[in-house]
Formats: C-alpha cells, structure tokens, sequence
C-alpha cells in the first residue's frame, strides 16, 4: 500500500484543477494507492465526487501569506506529520514548488520537483522511482527514493486528467495559526500589459536569429494577432535588440505550453526548447532541415519564411474570417 | 556599517551548448563536457549578483561574497561575478561534492555560511539551468530557520529590514522581509552588468578562499543522497515531424495552414 496525499489547487473559478486531476492519475502508478486530496479552505463541491479515498480541507491561507506561504508551509507540516503519508504530491506551481520544498527540508524528506513519470518498484516494497527532465530537457533523469515521505511536484501536462469519479471522506483538519509571521506583505500592484500573456497564451509565434533583423517580428505579430496569441522569441533574437527581452522564452526566459508554438528561424538550441517544450503541437519553419527545432516539431515546412510566412498567414486569415 | 551579502553560485555546462554536443555517459550518469565549451557560472545566479550590486549603487556599503560547492572549478568562469564587482569568492571544493544531492547541498552551504558568517542576506537565482533544482535556496532557508522570499525582482534596504517586490503573475508583491532573510532573485531583477576592463583585472589578481568538508566540520558520510541518481540519459525522440511539402514554398505555407486546420488545431 502507498498512502498518497495530493495537495489539490483551485482553478481561476474555483473549481479543481486540472493539475489535481492530473496528479491522481499519478497517484495511481504507484502500487495499491491509498489518496487523499487537500484543499485549503472549502472544497469545491465536485471534490465530492473524486476517485479517492478521503478529501480533507484545512484553513484556508490568507491573502497576506500568499507568495510567502509560512502559513500554508505549517498547516502543510501539521498535516503530514500528523496523517505520515508515503508520498505527499503537489503541482509544479508557484505555491507547490515553494510550500513543497520547504516541507520537505523542514521534515527532512526527500524532494523531487517536476516530475513527468513515477512508479513503485515492484521488487522493493516502498521504494519509488521518479523521472525528471534535466539539463533543460536535453536529458532525463531517474532517481530511487527508498525511505518515504517523499515530496514531489509534478510537471502539467505529463499525467493525462482522471475522469473517473468515486466518493470519498471528506475530513478536515486544523492546524495553529502562526503567532507572528516575519515576512510582511503589504499589498499587490498588477501592472497592465498589453495582448494576451505569453505566459497565458494558446498559440505562440516565436521569431529566432533567422529573421535577420526586427522588422519581421511586425508579420509574427499579424499572425499572433489573427490567431488570439502572443509574440516570443529566442535569446538571440532578444540579445540582438530585435524584440524586448520580456518576449523571450527558453531556460532564461519564460516557459509557454501554448497548444500551438510556431517557431519561425529558430534552431531549437536546448535552452530554448526547454521553454516551450510542453506545448501541445510545435510547428516548424526554418530553412535548415537539420537544424534541431524539426527533431521537436509536430508539423515543419522546410524553406524561406519570408516566402512561406505570407501564405500561412493569409491562409490562416482566410480559415478564420 | 557594511553589508554582508552571500551570493549563491553555481558552476554549469553552457547551456547554449548546441545539444548535437550534448552527450551523456551513461556508465557513470555523467554529462560529457563538451570538447571546446568551457562551463560557465548558471546565469540565474548571475541575476542575484546583480541585484547585490545594484544594492551598492543605491549607495549601501555591501560585501558581497560568492559561495559555491562542487569540484574540478574552473577559475575562469567562476571568477565573472568578480570580474562584475563581487568582493570575495568561497569555494567548498573536494571530490565528490559535485554528487550532492540538494539535501547534501544544502548541508554543505549552511555549514560554509555558518563558519564564514554571520551574513544579512543570502540570495540565490531562481533555478540552476542543468538540474533544475529551483530548491537549494530555499531550502537552505529552512535549515537555517531564516525568513525567505521567492522570486524577488527589487531590493532596497531599509534600517534592520528589506523591502522587496516579489513577482506574480500580473505584477508584484510589496514585501518587507527581516534582516537576515534568503531571498531568491528573479531574472525580472535585469540582465547582470557586463564586467568592465577594471573589473576583470581586479578579477584577476584575486584567489578563491578554499574550503575543504573538514573545515566546515562535515564528512562526505555525512552527505548521502535521499535521492539515488539510477539513471542519467538522453530521451529518444520518440516525436517524428511532418514536413510540409509543397509546389515552391509559398504553397507549403498554405498547406500548413490547411493541415493545422484540419488536425483541429487552429
């Protein structure tokens, strides 16, 4: 038996995320999973039909300790120490990757951030196996972990979402508030941007040292544009003064996981791609076919963007009027 | 009075290595270094110098020092921060460091700052660009029992505290953090200065302080992983391109278009 629980976060309507449902799918790789599911405050009411054993809610955190987490990291340390699972899972978000690292040292448990696979070994009771991606995605690495707990956060997108539905417990569990809390937050400014995030977007057009010059991010920003998506770029793009450094994505830059990411002129060095590879589907165009971008490409057009661009992008137009 | 600021730093492969050269060993679970490409300090790190430096500017009298742990350093790279304006550079070097885990990270790193401390802040990059961890600082934190803040994009010392703006998804925190804190620095903190002529000779003239486990009273038995590496390899790519063919290039584009289309995904 593995006793799992599954730190769940909220989506933008408050309902479970999808990161939750992925990681029960996870859960059960491991051998006969025993899951329980967190919330922090109220569950939603369709955590009463998940496929687990028991939901538990605990108090929720307050806006002031949001981004800090000393709140959440205690209640979280409570519960752990009172419920001792074999595996505690979060996703790899701001609030998993925090709260789960500090759990984790502060109990003196094993760490493993961004996961994409695990499993129990069948021959050793107890032990369980995880694989990560390293060096930007440019290598895998598998670890052992023989004495539980063990903290993981898993990487979105690499369990697919249960359906399935159950009826499990629903417990709460109530931990002390911090007396005094050292880390102060006073209040939160949102700076406006304009278009769609790059973070956010589901279609990406990213620009590399192919174009040659800034004025062809203007036809990736049509094309953007039609399609309800955002502009980005590789470093050497943004190292040349072509583009603003806050488009660029890669290792140094931000990670996208668009449905589409058109790479246009890109070569695909590792440190790019470790930015956006978890989008749905990479599209290609690049004059190169050996360059490295087609070897993580779903669709490429081998040939001159300036001669294929014009047509995809009236083409597009077209599909979409 | 002065500052004391530890910068945590790590020695990488150059992740702009083109990944035809990036080769595994898949005996030892070692990467191969790259014929030609020397490492370089993790560029995020260099984020974090950069914000001690910026500290500076504001007028702050601060000593910033370089802490890192591993082995076989190349003097050259690690010596960048200085070269930018870093005043001293600790390394923990002995065979073998370069196999910690971050459990066995962190102990080193806490055992150095406690021998060469106090220090009134720690920072640290936001991740290291060849494991991945994004966890050494802040778990470095735990065991120190200090205070921390993640993802910090502004630093401006105020009497016994710090005031920060932590970045989130739509903008930033305004955050003020005791002093000593670890703070980890985001990339939002601006690209890390380029060292100058003066710089670079300074750089030059000055030695890393060395320290062995034995002086920071550790043992490599003291070290074993939490984790064991069972498996280190470069992933098939399982994923085969469908390249787009068409009557001159101009027609290869409408026919993405239209395949993209009909796999429903635009």
């Amino acid at each position: 038996m593995t006793t799992v629980l599954l730190v769940a976060e909220r989506d933008e309507k408050g309902e479970i995320g999808q990161s939750a449902r992925q990681a029960i799918t996870a859960a059960n790789r491991l051998q006969d999973a025993q899951i329980s599911v967190v919330f922090t405050g109220e569950a939603p009411d369709s955590a009463t039909s998940l496929p687990v054993g028991r939901v538990i809610t605990i108090s929720p955190i307050d806006s002031t300790d949001n981004g800090i987490y000393d709140q959440a990291t205690a209640d979280l340390v409570a519960l752990v120490s009172s419920d001792s699972p074999d595996v505690v899972m979060f996703a790899k978000s701001d609030f998993g990757s925090v709260v789960g690292a500090r759990l984790a040292f502060r109990i003196g448990a094993a760490f493993a951030p961004d996961c994409v696979e695990i499993s129990s070994d069948a021959d050793a009771a107890g032990t369980i196996g995880v694989t990560r991606p390293v060096y930007g995605g440019s290598a895998l690495a598998e670890f052992e972990i023989a004495a539980p707990p063990v903290i993981m956060t898993l990487r979105a997108g690499a369990f697919e979402a249960s359906t399935d539905t159950g009826a499990p417990a629903i417990e709460s569990f109530s931990s002390d508030r911090l007396p005094n809390r050292p880390v102060e937050v006073s209040e939160s400014v949102a700076e406006t941007r304009e278009g769609v995030r790059l973070e956010d977007a589901d279609f990406v057009v990213s620009g590399g040292r192919g174009l040659g010059g800034p004025e062809p991010f203007s036809i990736l920003a049509d094309l953007a544009d039609v399609l309800g998506g955002a502009v980005g770029a590789s470093r050497a793009a943004c190292d040349a003064g072509w583009i603003d450094h806050s488009h660029q994505v890669g290792l140094t830059g931000k990670t996208v996981s668009p449905d589409v990411y058109i790479a246009v002129g890109i070569s695909g060095a590792s440190q790019h791609m470790a930015g956006c590879s978890s989008s749905r589907a990479i599209v290609a165009i690049n004059k190169d076919g050996d360059s490295n971008i087609f070897k993580e490409a779903r669709f490429g057009v081998v040939g001159d963007w300036e001669k294929v661009l014009p047509s995809f992008l009236a083409t597009v137009r077209d599909l979409k009027a | 009075m002065t500052v004391r600021i530890v910068v945590l730093a790590k020695q990488v492969p150059d992740p702009e290595t083109p990944p035809s050269q990036f080769k595994v060993d898949e005996s030892t679970n070692r990467v191969i270094p790259p014929n030609g490409v020397p490492p370089v300090v993790n560029g995020f790190d260099l984020n974090a110098v950069e914000a001690a430096l910026k500290l500076r500017d504001g007028g702050t009298d601060v000593e910033i020092t370089l802490l890192s742990v591993g082995t076989e350093f190349v003097l050259d790279a690690m010596k960048k921060p200085l070269a930018m304006g870093a005043d001293r550079l600790v390394l923990v070097d002995e065979p073998g460091l370069d196999k910690l885990d971050s459990a066995g990270t962190v102990k080193v790193l806490a055992a150095a700052i406690e021998k060469d401390g106090p220090f009134d802040l720690i920072l640290g990059g936001r991740q290291a660009s060849d494991w991945d961890q994004a966890h050494v600082t802040l778990g470095l934190a735990e065991v120190l029992g200090l205070p921390l803040v993640s993802l910090v994009q502004k630093l401006e010392l105020s009497g016994d505290s710090v005031q920060l703006q932590r970045v989130i998804p739509d903008g930033y925190q305004v955050v003020t953090a005791p002093i000593p804190s670890v703070l980890t620095i985001s990339n939002e903190i601006g690209e890390p200065r380029y060292p100058n002529l003066r710089g670079i000779m300074q750089a030059s003239r000055k030695q890393p302080e060395v320290f062995s486990l034995a002086d920071i009273g550790l043992s490599l038995d003291d070290l074993a992983p939490k984790m064991e590496l069972k498996r280190l390899y470069v992933p098939e790519s399982n994923r085969q391109v469908e390249l787009i063919e068409g009557e001159d290039e101009a027609d290869a584009g409408r026919k993405l278009a239209l395949r993209l289309r009909e796999e429903k995904l635009i």
